[in-house]
């Protein structure tokens, strides 16, 4: 039987990995993705915790999130590539066409 | 003790995979690491009795939103991607504050975490009728409105894919857009090929 806490301690560091590729990372799809790594790790802990409390909802939760992760990596990598279409580059830096 | 040699040979691999992913230079390489942790949290899902879950991380993540990232990769320049300026400063402010982070849920809140109640649905209530209709019967009464309403977000998400990625006929107000347009029809792709 493993502990609850194994769960949401490799969830905790899934989710931190996931905000430092965020942070550091320059390309926008690698920051999208990192945003991927952040949702599975909220997942995981979902479904962690819908088994250790004997319910469903945790799993119904995971499920919504999938389908707004589906819709968010279609959005993104839209705008991404319309981006890039327009600068030539996916790089963030390059986009500060609105700083003042 | 098979479950806890699993869970642990799992959690190495979702973890080495994860630092993998968002240090590689190559967005590909980037994207097969993902992979691999999509395959192992799915492994991890069938420890905790979600199976269907499982089912869809592998359809839903690994085969249709990696292959948007794969296609989105393919169509952007590689060769622009690759030839990254470092920021050290800023990287390691990033890290430092990830790793705080870390530190803050890891040895404050996770130790102060108390387990509610219980709900209705045990291992053996879900086994008697299957896990995939559990679930069903849970989403289609329930969270019936969220479900719809996740139907909505998937149709705004077609939408939007498709507004964003039309091509349009006149913009040319860019320099770098202009010299497209002297080839109507051709895609940045073909012109990187050439």
């Amino acid at each position: 039987m493993i502990p609850l806490s194994w769960y949401i301690a490799l969830s905790i560091m899934l989710f931190c990995v996931g905000a430092c590729g965020f942070l550091t990372r320059r390309n926008v799809i690698i920051m999208l993705l990192s945003l991927e790594l952040m949702l599975n790790g909220v997942n995981l802990n979902l479904v962690a915790l819908s088994y250790y409390l004997d319910s469903v909802r945790g799993q119904l939760f995971t499920f919504f999130i999938i389908t707004v992760a589906a819709a968010e990596a279609a959005i993104g990598l839209g705008i991404a590539v319309t981006l890039y279409r327009s600068r030539r580059s996916v790089h963030v830096d390059t986009i500060n066409q609105l700083k003042g | 003790m098979f479950t806890q040699i699993f869970f642990i040979y799992c959690a190495l691999m979702i973890i080495a995979s994860s630092i993998l992913a968002i240090s590689f230079r190559n967005p590909i390489h980037c994207v097969l690491m993902v992979l691999v942790l999509f395959f192992h949290m799915a492994g991890l899902y069938l420890t905790l009795n979600a199976e269907f879950l499982a089912a869809v991380q592998i359809i839903v993540y690994a085969g249709a939103i990696l292959v948007l990232y794969l296609f989105v990769l393919f169509l952007v320049s590689l060769r622009d991607e690759i030839r990254l300026i470092p920021f050290i400063a800023n990287a390691w402010i990033g890290r430092a504050v990830s790793a705080g982070l870390a530190g803050v849920l890891l040895f404050a809140v996770l130790p102060s975490f108390t387990i509610g109640e219980k709900g209705r649905w045990t291992v053996e209530a879900v086994r008697e009728v299957t896990h995939t209709k559990a679930i069903g019967q849970e989403l289609y009464t329930t969270y019936l409105l969220p479900f719809e309403i996740a139907g909505l977000i998937l149709l705004v998400a077609l939408l939007g894919g498709l507004v964003l990625a039309r091509r349009e006929r006149g913009e040319s107000d860019d320099e770098e857009v202009s010299a497209d347009t002297t080839h109507p029809g051709s895609t940045p792709i073909q012109e990187e090929v050439s």
